[in-house]
């Protein structure tokens, strides 16, 4: 589903991403871990298409698209996702305005006719139940005065709405209490299915007890120092980033064999 | 890197998609301003003398008088001795034949904002004699409002059938020498509406499709005077969200809202007038005064506008608050693009014990535009327990737009109670992505977000008006007016 082959990334004018190669199959779920500034939201950014992120080398491949090429709306209507790290606020418009908006845009894509009033209500309800949030979230305007976990459930309630083929989820775990994290991490794994991909951007173990990648890659330095099972994820948690960087910083890319070999 | 977010400035950056014709004009009085151009045009209207009288008055006045130089907008000296200050209806004879004659960008903007097809060939200036059926649609709209006593037609017919209202009336909350373009206005003034609720009478309809039907030739000096009498209410909609031919520079109107005892009279304006192009050049220069008097108790007045065209708006539509209880509302939404420049905001004179008045204003600058909130809230010794809430806001879209906020409060009264609430905000790249990573275009992001943000204002619009207006900002933005 989704090839990257190679990829530098630099943000005003300073390579953040340093040669990544990275296969995702449908109905994998990939987990990128690494300490800060080790570029794992850059690459969230990238796939989604923000502004700012020039990519200086390599190519990124979706379902055989040279997906680069697409703005951020055509990628969402080829089925990618992200979900926000910081979910923007958007006052005066209705969350569920945007909702609404946003799937008729890629029902309108794929040739379906526009949902109307009765039909969309239904089916978010639905999925406001998966997410365990109150309805009344949907009448306020997007992300403002929404609690952390509100916030975070939303981008999820989203994702379950707008049914993704590859979802990237940006540290959808910060900020999360407990119980909030188990609602976000049920909302994901009940979104797992054959048809999707997930790419699980995270700093710390604890999301993965709850959703179980099948493959972890660590980023330090703007590559994938090491990919493994999800052991790595709690050898890392055992052990910190310290001993990937020292890896990293020594020999660079011969120095983590798997590199590049991820999901082969 | 290709794919990306498209780029703010380009999407403001657009060109308004449709210049204006030249329409053969007939019947005019000659370039110019004096006595003898005031008498002729007041001889062509067949005025009473006290109209002529009015009108001399009013032009020795502005004689003596000069242009405001306060407000925040440039534009090169205005040589009244050029224009020309009356013309009969404009034949339309230079326009197109018929819609397929029309620029179809022109046409797809009416498509988007929903204007219905029969006003889209008036609108677009076809040249055919009658484009629909407005005569029969206003006789019987005129029709249901006599049974209820209520007058409603144009400034001139009711000069000649109800002299005794309009000279009780007129000039009486703006009077000529008010200003220099209110002095200017008197003088000349050719047409506008003028409309009167009996007492106890509730206008059952919004005073708008007649209006958006008959009134579309009213002129460049045009003069509206609507009083509501004791316990009647209103609700009036002036001009049109789709994009209007007109060929007249310079602008300036006066509208004149009189409420008495527990009348309400609610006025909404959408203006949408030819910006100029991006570069600046042409346009509409709207230089207005409207000013609303609560002269009973109780008495309410509310404004709300929507001000997207002309490349400067001057105006302030104001309430004074003479009755004891009275309430002054103004709702303003007031976006710039391109090199529009706008001074905008409102008066509220508190004079009556425990009045209260609201204010939201919030403005929109993109491109090179310039927007600019004046606004006096003042309170007098007499207008004990008055209270006021302003807020403005300010949104810019792109690098090189300016807001400005210049808010003048003169509290006399200890026991008033005055509220200012203001904000400046920048769309941010990261709403604009968010929305995209949805699945939304720039375009309809822009627009999502831009009418989020005036949401307040939106919903003091009726019902159908605030569709309209939703539809027109996001026009707006994607370049067509700005």
């Amino acid at each position: 589903m989704l090839e990257i082959r190679n990829l530098h990334v630099s943000v005003e004018g300073k390579p953040i991403l340093r040669g990544i190669d990275l296969d995702l199959r449908a109905g994998e779920v990939h987990a990128i871990m690494g300490p800060n500034g080790s570029g794992k939201s850059t690459l969230a950014h990238v796939l989604a298409g923000r502004d700012g992120y020039v990519v200086t080398d390599g190519e990124v491949r979706y379902r055989g698209q040279d997906l680069l090429a697409l703005a951020p709306e055509e990628r969402a209507h080829e089925g990618v996702f992200l979900a926000f790290q910081y979910p923007v606020e958007i006052p005066g418009v209705a969350n569920v305005y945007l909702l609404k908006a946003a799937l008729n845009a890629l029902r309108k894509h794929r040739g379906e006719a526009e949902l109307d009033a009765m039909d969309f209500l239904a089916l978010v309800r639905d999925k406001l139940g998966l997410m365990e949030m109150d309805e009344a979230l949907l009448y306020r305007a997007v992300n403002q005065g929404f609690s952390g976990g509100e916030k975070k459930r939303n981008e999820i309630l989203q994702m379950a709405v707008l049914e993704p083929r590859l979802a990237i989820l940006d540290e959808t775990d910060s900020g999360l209490d407990i119980d909030a994290l188990k609602v976000v991490a049920n909302g994901v794994n009940a979104l797992r299915n054959p048809e999707r991909a997930i790419v699980l951007v995270t700093h710390y173990q604890r999301l993965l007890d709850h959703i179980v990648p099948d493959r972890v890659h660590v980023l330090a330095q703007g590559r994938i120092a090491r990919s493994g099972g999800p052991e790595l994820a709690r050898e890392l948690e055992a052990r910190g980033y310290g001993w990937i960087e020292a890896q990293a910083g020594e020999g660079g890319r011969e120095a983590a064999p798997e590199a590049g070999e991820a999901g082969r | 890197m290709p794919g990306q977010a498209v780029n703010l400035d380009e999407l403001i950056a657009r060109d308004y998609p449709h210049g204006f014709y030249t329409p053969i004009e007939t019947d005019t009085v000659r370039p110019g301003l004096d006595e003898d151009v005031i008498r002729a045009i007041s001889a062509k209207k067949g005025e009473p003398p006290f109209m002529l009288e009015w009108r001399l008055a009013a032009f020795r006045h502005w004689l003596t008088m000069t242009e405001p130089k306060w407000a925040t907008v440039r534009h090169p000296p205005i040589d009244y001795q050029t224009i020309t200050y009356y013309s009969a209806p404009k034949s339309k004879k230079g326009g197109p034949k018929n819609l397929d004659e029309v620029d179809p960008e022109l046409l797809r903007i009416y498509d988007k904002l929903g204007v219905p097809l029969a006003e889209r060939e008036m609108l677009a200036g076809v040249a055919v004699d009658a484009v629909f059926d407005s005569v029969s649609v206003a006789t019987t709209f005129k029709k249901r409002l006599a049974e209820l006593g209520i007058i409603f037609c144009s400034f001139s017919e009711a000069v000649r059938e109800h002299p005794e209202l309009v000279q009780r009336y007129l000039g009486s909350v703006v009077p000529y020498t008010d200003n220099y373009f209110a002095a200017l206005n008197s003088a000349v003034f050719s047409d506008g509406s003028f409309c009167y609720i009996p007492p106890g009478v509730r206008c059952p309809m919004e005073l708008s499709t007649y209006f958006r039907i008959n009134a579309m030739n009213t002129g460049q000096f045009e003069r509206t005077l609507i009083v509501a009498d004791k316990g009647a209410y209103v609700s009036y909609l002036e001009g049109c969200t789709a994009p209007m031919r007109d060929e007249n520079q310079l602008h300036a109107a006066v509208v004149e809202l009189v409420a008495l005892e527990d009348a309400q009279i609610r006025y909404a304006t959408v203006q949408n007038w030819y910006p100029g192009d991006k570069e600046g050049r042409g346009g509409i220069y709207n230089f207005v005064t409207k000013r609303g008097d609560c002269r009973g108790a109780r008495a309410k007045i509310s404004w709300t506008q929507v001000e997207t065209g002309s490349a400067i708006t001057w105006k302030y539509p104001s309430v004074i608050l003479q009755g004891d209880d009275a309430v002054g509302e103004f709702y303003s939404v007031a976006l710039t693009n391109h090199h529009q420049q706008a001074d905008t905001g409102t008066k509220m004179i508190h004079l009556g014990r425990n009045t209260r008045s609201t204010i939201v204003s919030k403005g929109i600058s993109a491109g090179r535009g310039s927007n600019a909130y004046r606004g006096l809230v003042k309170v007098a010794r007499s207008a004990a327990g008055a209270r006021n809430y302003t807020q403005c806001d300010s949104l810019l879209l792109g690098e090189r737009c300016a807001a400005h906020t210049f808010p003048y409060i003169e509290v006399k009264n200890a026991s008033a109670r005055v509220e200012h609430e203001a904000s400046t905000s920048r769309i941010g790249e990261d709403q604009l992505f968010y929305c995209q990573s949805r699945g939304l275009s720039a375009e309809d992001a822009v627009s999502m977000i831009v009418n989020g943000f005036c949401k307040e204002v939106f919903k003091e619009l009726p019902m159908e008006f605030a569709v309209e207006a939703q539809k027109l900002l996001g026009v707006s933005l994607e370049g067509s007016v700005g």
